[in-house]
C-alpha cells in the first residue's frame, strides 16, 4: 500500500485495509490447499505456534518480563472454547447456511477461549506484576501446573483421557486469519506509545517508573493481551485436533514457546514467527519422514517426540553461544523493508552499541 | 528556637510554598527509616537536605517523588494533596526526580535517555528544543548524543541524569547526591548549572553528602539524623553553625 493512499484513507479504513487484503489472500490459499488434509493440519499447528510465540514475545520480549506458563493460558482457551462448541454442536443459527453458521459459532468459541484466558491473565498478572522482580515467572509456572492438575481431575473436562468430540470446525483460513491479527496487534503495540512505554520498562523498570511510566498498568495490559492470544491459540488448536488432553498443555509446551521467543530474539516479532515456523516444522517433518520410512512401525516417529526437548536445548545452547541476542535481536523484517512498505518507524530500537 | 526536636536557626525568607511535607514516615518492613519529618520547599527556592549515611535522605526523596509509599504523613504539592501518588501522576504535576546512582537507561543512547525523560510530553517540537537546551548546558553530552549511556564517564552520566530530569519541564527538581563520586571540578560544573537552572525558576530539593557545597548553594537547609530532623536554617547560617561544622565539615 502506497504512502499517499494511506494518508488519504480514513483512520478506520487504514486498519481494515490490510485485514481485507489478508482475507482475500487467505481465501485463495484455502481454495488451493483446503483439500490437502495433512497440509492443513501441519499449517494449523504452525499457525497456532506462531500465535503463541508472537503473543509471548509481547511479554517476554517487548516488556522484559518472564512468563513461563503460556501453555496454561492456551489450555484455558482450548477447554473453555471446546466446552462451548460441544454445547452448541447441534445448533444452527437460523437463516444461515450450515457452514457459515458453523464458522460464526467457531468465532464465538474462540472469543470465549480468548476472553477467559485474558481474564486469567489479569488475575495472575495483577498481583505478580505489581512487584518488581521475577515473581511473574514463579506465578505463571504455578498457574500452568494448577490448570493442568485441575483439568486432569475434572470429569466434565475429560480428565486425563481428554476431551473429544469437539466439532472440527477450524480451517487453514481461520488459523491464519488469527495469525495475521496477532501479528498485526503485536506490531501496532510495538509502534505505538504503548510500545514506547514497554521499551522503557524493558530497559530499566525503576528508571521508567521515575520518568512517569505507569509500569504496573502497562505490564498488566501487555500480559492480558498476550494471554488473550494464547487463549485464541488454544481455541484454534481444540478445533482441529481430534482430542485435547492435559498432555498437550504441560510445562514442556510452555518451554517450547519460550525457546521459540528466545531463539527468534527477545523483542522481535519477526524472530518469533521464524523460530515458531522452524521449530514446529522440524519435529513434525522428522516425524512424518520416519513414519514414511518406518511404515507401520511408529516407534521411530515416537522417538522424535522423546528427543525433541534435548534437541531444543542443544539448539538453544548453540544459538546462545553463537548469537546470544537470538536470530533477529530486537530487529524486525519490516525495519529493513523499503520505506513505503513499512508505514511506521521502528519503535523498539535495539541497543546502541 | 526549637520546633519539636529540631533546632531551628535564623529566619527563613518567606516564599510561596511549593512542596510541603508534614510528619512524613517511611518504613521498609520492620525498619523505620523516617520517624515523621516536616519540611518545605518554596517557589524558586533551593533547599538542601544533608545528613550522614543511612540518615534517610534518599527515603525522603523517594517518598516525595512517589517511588515508595509513605507509612504516614502528608505531602502537598502546589496546594494539592499528593500523598501516596505514583510518579506517573506526579511527573505531570511538575515533579522530576534524578535518583541516587543516577538511574539512567544504560543500554540507551544519550538522546534516547532524554527522549524518555520527556515521556509524558506530547509537544514533540518543544521536546527537541529542550534537548538542545540540555546540550547547551552540558556540551560534553552534545558530542555524545548517539553514544550509549553505559559508556559515559560517571560525571557525564550525572549530567545526563540531571538533563533527563529537566526534560519533563519540572517546577520541582529532586536531586539525590549529584556530586557522588565525581572530581571536584565536575562537581563545580554541575553546581554552576544547578544555579542556572534555578535561575530559570525551577525549585530544587537537593540531597547531598557534600554539605559545604550544598549549603553554599541552598537558600535553606535541613539536617537529617537517623530519620529525624536535627536542624534547620538558612544555608549560610547552617554552614556557620558549630554543630554542622563539627559533624559534616570535619572541623
Ligand atoms: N529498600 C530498603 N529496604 C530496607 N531498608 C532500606 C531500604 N532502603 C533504605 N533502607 C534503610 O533505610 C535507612 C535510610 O536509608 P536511606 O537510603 O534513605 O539513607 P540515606 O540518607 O540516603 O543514606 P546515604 O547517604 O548512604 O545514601 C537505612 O537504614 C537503610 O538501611
Ligand atoms: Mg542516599
Amino acid at each position: 500500500m502506497g504512502a499517499a493512499s494511506a494518508k488519504t484513507m480514513p483512520y478506520w479504513a487504514r486498519g481494515l485495509a490490510p485485514l481485507l487484503g489478508a482475507l482475500a489472500v487467505l481465501a485463495m490459499l484455502q481454495w488451493i490447499f483446503g483439500p490437502m488434509h495433512f497440509f492443513v493440519y501441519l499449517s494449523s499447528l504452525v499457525g497456532v505456534n506462531v500465535i503463541l510465540a508472537v503473543s509471548l514475545n509481547v511479554v517476554n520480549g517487548m516488556t522484559g518480563q518472564f512468563s513461563i506458563g503460556h501453555a496454561g493460558f492456551m489450555a484455558v482457551g482450548a477447554y473453555l472454547s471446546g466446552l462451548f462448541s460441544l454445547a452448541v454442536k447441534e445448533l444452527n443459527i437460523r437463516g444461515l447456511p450450515a457452514t457459515l453458521s458453523d464458522q460464526l459459532l467457531l468465532l464465538a468459541a474462540i472469543g470465549v477461549g480468548g476472553v477467559a484466558a485474558a481474564a486469567c491473565g489479569f488475575l495472575v498478572g495483577l498481583p505478580s506484576l505489581r512487584l518488581k522482580g521475577d515473581y511473574l515467572a514463579i506465578v505463571t509456572l504455578g498457574f500452568g501446573e494448577i490448570i493442568r492438575v485441575v483439568v486432569q481431575n475434572t470429569e466434565t473436562l475429560g480428565g486425563a483421557l481428554g476431551l473429544s468430540g469437539i466439532p472440527q470446525r477450524s480451517s487453514f483460513y481461520m488459523v491464519w486469519l488469527w495469525v495475521f491479527v496477532t501479528v498485526l496487534v503485536a506490531r501496532r503495540i510495538a509502534g505505538s506509545s504503548h510500545g514506547r512505554s514497554l521499551w522503557a520498562i524493558r530497559e530499566d523498570e525503576v528508571a521508567a517508573e521515575a520518568m512517569g511510566v505507569d509500569t504496573t498498568g502497562y505490564k498488566v495490559r501487555s500480559f492480558v493481551v498476550s494471554s488473550f492470544f494464547a487463549g485464541v491459540a488454544g481455541a484454534l488448536f481444540a478445533h482441529f485436533v481430534p482430542i485435547i488432553n492435559p498432555g498437550s498443555f504441560t510445562f514442556v509446551k510452555s518451554m517450547e514457546v519460550v525457546v521459540m521467543v528466545v531463539a527468534g530474539g527477545l523483542g522481535s516479532t519477526t524472530g518469533a514467527i521464524v523460530a515458531a515456523v522452524c521449530l514446529t516444522l522440524l519435529p513434525e517433518g522428522m516425524r512424518s519422514l520416519f513414519l514414511r520410512l518406518g511404515g507401520e512401525d511408529a516407534s521411530l516417529a515416537q522417538k522424535v517426540d522423546q528427543i525433541r526437548m534435548p534437541i531444543y536445548g542443544l539448539l538453544l545452547v548453540l544459538l546462545m553461544l553463537v548469537r546470544p541476542q537470538g536470530l533477529f535481536g530486537t530487529r524486525e523484517a519490516w525495519d529493513v523493508l523499503p520505506k513505503w512498505l513499512s508505514r511506521r518507524g521502528p519503535a523498539l530500537k535495539g541497543p546502541v552499541a | 528556637m526549637t520546633e519539636g526536636a529540631t533546632q531551628v536557626l535564623g529566619e527563613r525568607r518567606p516564599r510561596e510554598p511549593l512542596l510541603e511535607v508534614k510528619e512524613l514516615r517511611v518504613s521498609y518492613g520492620a525498619i523505620k527509616a523516617l520517624h515523621g519529618i516536616t519540611l518545605s520547599v518554596g517557589k524558586g527556592e533551593v533547599v538542601a537536605l544533608i545528613g550522614s549515611n543511612g540518615a534517610g535522605k534518599t527515603s525522603t526523596l523517594r517518598a516525595v517523588s512517589g517511588m515508595v509509599k509513605p507509612a504516614g504523613g502528608r505531602i502537598t504539592l502546589a496546594g494539592a494533596d499528593v500523598t501516596g501518588l505514583k510518579p506517573n501522576l506526579l511527573v505531570p504535576r511538575g515533579m522530576a526526580h534524578a535518583p541516587e546512582g543516577r538511574g539512567i537507561f544504560l543500554n540507551l543512547s544519550v538522546l534516547e535517555n532524554l527522549e524518555l525523560g520527556a515521556y509524558l510530553r506530547r509537544d514533540r517540537a518543544e521536546v527537541t528544543k529542550d534537548a538542545e537546551y540540555c546540550f547547551s548546558l552540558f556540551p560534553v553530552l552534545a558530542e555524545r548524543r548517539k553514544q550509549q549511556a553505559a559508556t559515559l564517564s560517571g560525571g557525564e552520566q550525572q549530567m545526563l541524569a540531571i538533563s533527563r530530569a529537566l526534560m519533563s519541564r519540572p517546577t520541582l527538581l529532586l536531586l539525590d547526591e549529584p556530586s557522588l563520586g565525581l572530581a571536584p571540578q565536575v562537581v563545580q560544573t554541575i553546581f554552576r548549572i544547578l544555579r542556572e537552572v534555578n535561575g530559570r525558576g525551577v525549585s530544587i530539593l537537593l540531597v547531598e553528602q557534600n554539605a559545604h557545597l550544598a549549603l553554599a548553594l541552598a537558600d535553606y537547609g535541613y539536617v537529617l539524623e537517623t530519620g529525624e530532623l536535627a536542624m534547620a536554617g538558612p544555608g549560610q547560617e547552617l554552614l556557620a553553625s558549630p554543630e554542622v561544622r563539627r559533624a559534616y565539615l570535619g572541623e
